[in-house]
């Protein structure tokens, strides 16, 4: 892997005398995720023309609201994808937040809302801690130990509730996902906006640096004295907070249901390759990624609009999946550019 | 890694000897019957009998179908590849199954099933080599669009299987099912293929290191393809299986036991590593034995059936990281 980016990093310095100077700009600007950024017009261009109504305030925040959940995990998965790893284990944190937000409020019914979510969020912190460790200190593959972890959140939870959970929560918390601030912004869609400004930050200090450098190559970065590590634990920590937070938002807009989360890890790399961030980790930005959630977002939003039955849904998404991934893996440069061997790597 | 590679020679044959002994395949054989022994004891200590005939029948025939998929995904891991579609691939392949019965006979049916196998391990394979998608997404696509379909088509069990054919699922030879004699017969056709044949080794090659093996002449594409067609066929096996069980076709037989995770989980559990280029069937088969017998201590023991997905995953992820420590004085 790092052969091919040095590979290309070589090739580009050599077009970029070439090509011309705004295209550089433009494409510098959007990174690798351009691909992603003209799906999610096309997507938005053809909601409006399916609903003219679509671009009408509330209902363009509900769309954002209803996605919220699914862009704050991609920016999560984003953060582990790009070190190198997966995390399978969000679906499962976000099912186990909400059956757990359920049953801490049948036990203490008068807990305040802050205080609830609070320690929901560390609790995320606290999976991400863990599968953090065991796939650095103990070097399992993220895929296993997060697939493990997806095994033992999900069994600790039934087992705990007896299979079904029960319990509701109470108003104030459900507001989260569901209420609005000032009567019309609701509350999802700035979290989102808070995360999604929090992700851009984090990458752009020096922590996202070394984050990229450790997905890039391990041992480049490690020679270069970057705490590979850490840097990983702090990215699962992460990425379990803000499943952690999704949970909130899901809880609070459906309910307490035992499927609150199932499949959502599965969209949420979806989401993040979509973006044009390579699985493997090094290249990418987040909020391609992020795009890449609203994109698939807009997308079923798109498909029911149109009526397609709900079973056909996951056949145009797949197929919609494979072919932006390949249209964003095919090398365009290739009358440009000598082909630099691709590594279809995969993280270990 | 060089450090290893110089001190290498020097230990040559004690290190044979050692490396036989770490070789993953052994250590899930060895910890397969450990869990066998340690699973009798406590299941005799609750009062209870581990190995009753009709247990160890129920055992055996939970192991074929997993053991069928998790045979087919070594092929596609050891190549560097993956494969997510396997659930849906089966659900889809009992329907065709027990449909094509219904009104034709057993042997269309078995090669309507291969034949949709394999088209979907080639369009899997196309899309991962051709496309350059990453696995990982690819053959989740392909899950996404097989879905779709099941769910589009059929909103339950549908079909009948003959009952000639459910005699697949049921009959026994003296204490063995029939069935285990698919599985083993599937096992060692694949055992053979990737052990013994230029095919075989290129998987290996192409699995451990893409480039080099294309760079010392392996065309890696060709060989990405045809382990995922032959995974698919070992799925469609498992699906015929499974129709003969269920006597009809399931569109959920998949997805319910989570054959995609569980499949990649036991390859791993049996010391397959998942990157590629290292492991094999062998181990493969004690993996998918090891979890059967957990899980038939555990319903002897009545356990809570959410509970043994705890015990699951912690097992998986302490195997893994038990085979990493290993890994890691040899090669790191």
């Amino acid at each position: 892997m790092s052969t091919g980016a040095a590979h290309e990093a070589a090739a580009d310095t050599r077009t970029a005398t070439a090509t011309a100077a705004p295209r550089r700009r433009i494409t510098a600007l959007l990174g690798p995720g351009t691909p992603v950024y003209v799906l999610l017009v096309v997507l938005l261009a053809a909601l409006a023309l399916s609903d003219p109504s679509f671009y009408e305030p509330d209902r363009f925040l509900a769309f954002v609201k209803r996605a919220a959940p699914l862009v704050i995990l991609a920016a999560g998965q984003y953060l582990v994808i790009v070190s190198g790893e997966f995390d399978l284990s969000v679906g499962a944190i976000v099912t186990a937040g909400v059956v757990v937000a359920a049953e801490l409020y049948g036990s203490y019914p008068d807990a305040h809302w802050l205080v609830m979510t609070l320690v929901l969020l560390l609790a995320g912190a606290a999976v991400g801690l863990a599968n953090g460790l065991i796939t650095t200190g103990l070097r399992v593959p993220s895929f296993i130990t997060t697939l493990g972890m997806m095994l033992i959140l999900e069994g600790a939870v039934f087992y705990w509730t007896g299979g079904s959970p029960h319990g509701s929560m109470p108003e104030d918390f459900r507001a989260l996902g569901r209420g609005s601030a000032f009567g019309w912004l609701p509350w999802a869609v700035l979290a989102c906006l808070a995360a999604g400004v929090l992700a851009v930050a984090l990458m752009r200090s020096d922590f996202g640096r070394t984050l990229i450098a450790t997905g890039d190559s391990e041992r480049t970065a490690a020679l270069a004295g970057v705490r590979v590590h850490r840097v990983r634990v702090l990215a699962f920590v992460l990425s379990g907070v803000a499943a952690a937070l999704a949970a909130v938002l899901v809880g609070g807009f459906s309910g307490v249901s035992a499927q609150a989360g199932r499949g959502y890890e599965f969209e949420a790399i979806t989401a993040v390759v979509l973006g044009g961030v390579v699985l493997g980790g090094g290249r990418g930005s987040v909020v391609a990624a992020m795009a890449g959630a609203f994109s698939l977002q807009a997308l079923f939003t798109l498909l029911n609009l149109r009526g397609v039955s709900g079973a056909m849904e996951s056949t145009v998404q797949g197929v919609i999946v494979i072919a932006a991934v390949g249209l964003g893996a095919a090398d365009w440069s290739r009358p440009r550019r000598r082909r630099t061997h691709s590594t279809r790597g995969k993280p270990s | 890694m060089s450090g290893a590679a110089l001190a290498r020679p020097a230990l040559k044959t004690t290190a044979a000897r050692k490396s036989r002994l770490t070789d993953p395949a052994v250590g899930v054989w060895l910890a397969t019957a450990a869990t066998a022994v340690l699973g009798w004891l406590v299941v005799a200590l609750d009062g209870g009998q581990l190995y009753t005939q009709a247990n160890i029948v129920v055992i055996l025939s939970n192991c074929v179908a997993l053991g069928l998929v998790a045979v087919g995904q070594t092929a596609v891991i050891l190549t560097g590849s993956l494969d997510l579609s396997v659930a849906y691939l089966i659900g889809l392949g009992t329907l065709v199954a027990a449909e094509t019965m219904e009104g034709g006979s057993v042997l269309t049916a078995v090669l309507a099933v291969l034949a949709l196998s394999a088209g979907v391990g080639l369009a899997n394979g196309l899309i991962v080599t051709q496309l350059k998608v990453n696995a990982f997404i690819a053959t989740l696509g392909t899950a996404f669009i097989l879905r779709g379909y099941i769910e589009d088509n059929y909103t339950g069990p549908a079909g009948k299987v003959t009952a000639s054919f459910q005699r697949l699922g049921y009959d026994r030879i003296g204490p063995l099912p029939v069935s285990v004699f698919l599985l083993v017969a599937v096992a060692v056709v694949l055992w053979l293929v990737i052990r013994h044949t230029r095919l075989g080794h290129h998987m290996y090659a192409t699995g451990g290191d893409e480039h080099a093996a294309r760079l010392s002449g392996v065309r890696t594409r060709r060989t990405v393809v045809i382990a995922h067609v032959l995974c698919s066929l070992c799925v469609g096996a498992a699906a015929l299986f499974l129709a003969s069980r269920l006597g009809s076709g399931a569109p959920w037989a998949g997805t319910e036991a989570r054959y995609d995770l569980d499949s990649i989980a036991a390859v791993v559990l049996g010391g397959t590593v998942l990157a590629g280029g290292r492991g094999g069937v062998a181990g493969t088969l004690g993996g998918v034995l090891l979890l059967a017998i957990l899980d038939s201590v555990f319903n002897q023991l009545s356990v809570d059936p959410f509970f043994k997905n705890v015990v699951r995953g912690v097992v998986i992820i302490a195997a893994v990281a038990l085979y990493a420590r290993r890994g890691s004085r040899r090669s790191a």
